[in-house]
């Protein structure tokens, strides 16, 4: 029984109204502002490569970025991963706060855990950097 | 020269009770540790409050339990602002270092997002003057990868050794299950390193080359950390010459026939039989894809056997320390305590490695004390039990510091009766995984020469399972009595003195960030 693929959600509440928040994480172009440990972006149309703070250059690709729903979708395609899906969803709580939820599937398992143990300090960073633009 | 006495704290990692010479051990020669032992004080009953390396070790720095601290798993990282003994000693103004295996915060950690991790990039000073109390910290693990300093040494230095160190991760990121060695035996591999290249004798070196940096009248607290005998069980193959694998006696608590194990297992709660048949993964500190149950007698003696030389290493090495120790002229001012984080199966119930099994193999630890010469300390055997929850407050009385209240244990006793008389009547000892939709739960307490071990609900259990042990009758813990009607009154009234005395809970807690 061991797991070949995981999948891993993180959540954090966020004070701040749905919109502010979807402003910064629905922008590709702005992830190291938020995910600690991401120092630096490229975005070219639907390619995003962004270089973690050990040096490693991860390409992803782009799959959804719908304002409406405010989710956003991305894919690390780097070749140690064998299946990845990433999705980030804001949802409106209705008291002018939100709720954002990072999901990670991945393939293996284990780095399912590690990315998603980044999101969920991304996450508390996130509210970090909201509650610093008050 | 100062009146206060120094402290060298000596950790290896998942090393057994029954491994060092003075604990009955018969396979590894510990001279050094044994005459430490004869001449200081040698605990029976030392337990961890995990078996497990980084709720251990957090527990060894700050003096709380898993609960408190917060790190109830491996992949938890301690909050940098947690408290740490080594803050209060250099406070104290103590000067203060760690080498060797850290582990407070996870190894991987791609995004390189932990403290510990990014310091092996830079000098070993912290920025800041210290990290967790420590102004200097050389890190070190298993071997040759990772953001660590003997890594990066290796690499830079005798690139021609790195390959030549098991692989521990596999290809999808899990416990590497490759057998090796002559007999198949998993995270087993013959490596040609020589020795002074070992991390063992790399972790001593740069101890000695820390103290040498030092004045003769500085105090000093040095956690001196060794990576082994934790798997990989690859030790310098010249040094393999010191104990024939063929020769190494099967432990005492491996039933030889598989109806056997397999009885005694299903005796206990289910976690055990399915591990076993490998039915069941719940945790990251085994090989997720060995199945214990093709364990062969064969794979348990050569494990055994480079478990043993690795022990052999480590007590050489501190030797070597010692006596730099000694001819900067502090022999008589220097407390030494030597023990472990947790220890390992080793063949015990057919089984390899760790997990949530609160028996013997894995939570009776070598604990030595060595009090400074200085204060002309009494020799003795403590049998009364004492956790490593106690290490941080007895650095704390070494030092002549008052223990600070955060610390939930009490300095060491010297002996029996000190035990008795400051009431270590019992320990504790816990556990918590949640990996990828399993989750156990287990809290045990050990007093008066029982174990008793309960399950809380999980997706393995429903809360009504446990186990009992008499460590007098039961020594090697095969029969389970936790449903005995006869004893019943024992197991209810350890319960009630198990749940009265949990620690206090840290919340919110914190999150699983990483498998390791």
């Amino acid at each position: 029984m061991t797991p070949i693929r995981a999948s891993v959600r993180r959540q954090a509440r966020i004070d701040r109204p749905p919109k502010e928040v979807w402003d910064l994480v629905g922008d590709p172009a702005r992830v190291h502002e938020w995910f600690s440990g991401i120092v630096s972006c490229n975005v070219e149309g639907d390619r995003r490569v962004i270089t973690t703070a050990a040096g490693i250059e991860m390409p992803e690709k782009i799959l959804t970025v719908d304002p409406l729903q405010r989710r956003f979708q991305y894919r690390i395609t780097a070749p140690f991963l064998k299946e990845h899906l990433g999705t980030i969803d804001v949802l409106d709580v209705g008291d002018g706060s939100c709720l954002v939820v990072y999901g990670t599937d991945a393939e293996p398992a284990t780095l399912a855990l590690v990315i998603a143990g980044a999101a969920g300090a991304a996450l508390e960073h996130l509210n970090e950097v909201l509650e610093g633009d008050r | 020269m100062s009146s206060r006495r120094k402290i060298l704290f000596v950790t290896t990692d998942q090393q057994r009770y029954d491994t060092l010479g003075c604990n009955g051990g018969q396979v590894a020669r510990t001279p050094v540790v044994d005459t430490l032992a004869m001449k200081g004080v040698r605990f029976e009953r030392a337990h961890p409050q995990s078996v497990v390396c980084m709720p251990s070790r957090s527990t060894i720095l700050t003096g709380q339990h898993p609960a408190t601290h917060g790190v109830w798993m491996n992949g938890v990282p301690l909050p940098v602002g947690a408290p740490s003994v080594a803050e209060e000693l250099r406070r104290a103004g103590y000067r203060t270092a760690l080498v060797g295996k850290a582990h407070f915060q996870p190894y991987l950690d791609p995004f390189l997002r932990f403290a510990e991790n990014a310091l092996s990039g830079g000098a070993p000073a912290p920025t800041g003057g210290a990290h967790r109390g420590f102004e200097h910290m050389e890190t070190a693990a298993h071997g040759p990868t990772g953001p660590l300093h003997y890594a990066r040494w290796l690499a830079a230095e005798h690139p021609e050794a790195v390959g030549g160190y098991y692989q521990v991760l596999d290809s999808a990121m899990q416990v590497n299950a490759a057998g090796g060695g002559e007999t198949g035996a998993p995270q087993v591999t013959v490596n040609p390193i020589p020795r002074d290249l070992y991390h063992t004798d790399w972790v001593a070196d740069r101890t000695i080359t820390w103290l040498d940096s030092l004045e003769s009248d500085d105090d000093w607290f040095c956690w001196m950390s060794f990576p082994d005998p934790h798997h990989p069980w690859d030790p310098p193959e010249d040094e393999m010459r010191r104990v024939d694998w063929r020769e190494v006696p099967l432990p005492a608590a491996y039933p030889a026939t598989r109806s056997e194990r397999e009885r005694i297992l299903d005796n206990k709660p289910r976690h055990w039989g399915q591990w076993y048949r490998g039915d069941l993964v719940s945790n990251y500190e085994a090989p997720a894809t060995w199945v214990p149950a093709t364990l062969t007698p064969e794979q348990i003696r050569e494990v055994n056997a480079r478990n043993a030389v690795e022990c052999e290493l480590i007590d050489e090495a501190l030797g070597r320390v010692l006596t730099r120790i000694a001819e900067r002229g502090w022999e008589d001012d220097v407390d030494v305590v030597f023990t472990t984080d947790h220890g390992d199966l080793q063949g015990d119930f057919g089984l390899l490695f760790k997990g949530p099994y609160h028996v013997d193999g894995l939570m009776r630890l070598p604990l030595v004390w060595c009090p400074a010469p200085k204060i002309l300390p009494t020799p003795a055997v403590v049998h009364r039990p004492v956790g490593l929850v106690d290490l941080a407050p007895t650095f704390c009385s070494i030092a002549g510091i008052t223990p600070p209240t955060w610390m939930a244990g009490s300095p060491l006793p010297l002996d029996d009766d000190d035990a008795d008389s400051r009431g270590f009547e019992r320990v504790l000892t816990a556990w918590d995984s949640e990996l990828f939709g399993v989750s156990v739960r287990v809290r045990t307490i050990t007093r008066d020469s029982w174990v008793c071990t309960a399950y809380l609900p999980g997706t393995s259990h429903d809360g009504t399972e446990g186990e009992l042990y008499s460590l007098v009758e039961d020594p090697l813990q095969r029969t389970n009595r936790w449903d005995d009607p006869a004893l019943s009154g024992v197991r209810d009234d350890l319960l009630v003195d198990l749940w009265s005395h949990q620690p206090r809970v840290r919340t919110p807690r914190p999150q699983l960030e990483a498998p390791v």
